[in-house]
């Protein structure tokens, strides 16, 4: 029981870390932030991550659950089913407008 | 076959990218380009300058995405894309894009393939500065329309 415990601690401490959050456009603008760190105990889905960032900033609700908001997880386009992970770079913005 | 591709905040010289598509280039008897100019769009009033900002690092790996996958459609010998982000005033270039091609209908359609999925995938957003107010422009569906084509 004991040495179960120890290994389940290992796992939560090997999965527990930062992840780097970046906003880009309208969405950097409103929020009036471009990135942020934010530490995670274990992996979660994008969705659910994205639901923390609102309980920690309520005001955020809005532009993060309500708005059209596209992700991109380690710079590759995501749904909001992936799972963040430790040492992630998480960005998320605006349908793009270039050319 | 090679792939440029540049995001910069400096100008570019559609002269010069066409005679480096050309040079030493002896296979290729279709050079097609493209170049964007930062036009007025919103009704009401006038845009005096567009800002365009981007993703440092997902933004050059789509654009080089997008050019390869073009190159599996099409026999594109060299594709040389670049794009502006910054403070770009009314009139200036903001993006080019240049194909070369055994044949022009290789290369017509390659350049079109380009741009629009620049336009939908690109990490890039610009907002419109107009004399007392700014306006982040929004995403247009007839951008995502264009894609179908290409979608067969």
């Amino acid at each position: 029981m004991a040495a179960g415990s120890e290994t389940n601690l290992d796992n939560m401490n090997a999965a527990a870390g930062q992840v780097k959050v970046l906003f880009f456009g309208q969405l950097k603008e409103r929020l009036k932030c471009d990135k942020l760190t934010v530490d995670i105990a274990q992996p979660l889905s994008i969705k659910a991550f994205k639901h923390m960032l609102v309980e920690q900033n309520p005001h955020w609700q809005a532009w993060l659950e309500e708005r059209d908001v596209l992700c991109a997880l380690n710079q590759t386009m995501s749904s909001s089913d992936e799972l963040v992970k430790a040492g992630d770079e998480l960005a998320l913005f605006p349908p793009v407008t270039g050319g | 076959m090679s792939i440029s591709i540049k995001v910069q905040t400096h100008d570019f010289s559609v002269g010069e990218q066409h005679n480096a598509l050309c040079s030493d280039n002896k296979s290729d008897g279709a050079v097609v380009t493209f170049t964007g100019l930062v036009r007025e769009f919103s009704s009401g009033d006038n845009v005096i300058a567009l800002e365009l900002e981007h993703y440092p690092g997902m933004t050059e790996q789509l654009l080089q995405s997008i050019a390869e996958q073009a190159q599996t459609r099409w026999q594109l010998a060299r594709i040389s894309i670049i794009h502006r982000v910054g403070y770009l005033a009314l009139g200036e270039q903001i993006v080019f894009v240049g194909v070369t091609s055994r044949h022009r209908q290789a290369a017509f359609e390659g350049a079109q393939f380009i741009m629009d999925y620049l336009k939908n995938h690109a990490t890039f957003w610009k907002k419109e500065h107009f004399k007392d107010s700014s306006n982040w422009v929004e995403f247009k569906q007839s951008d995502k329309q264009a894609l179908n084509k290409w979608e067969k």
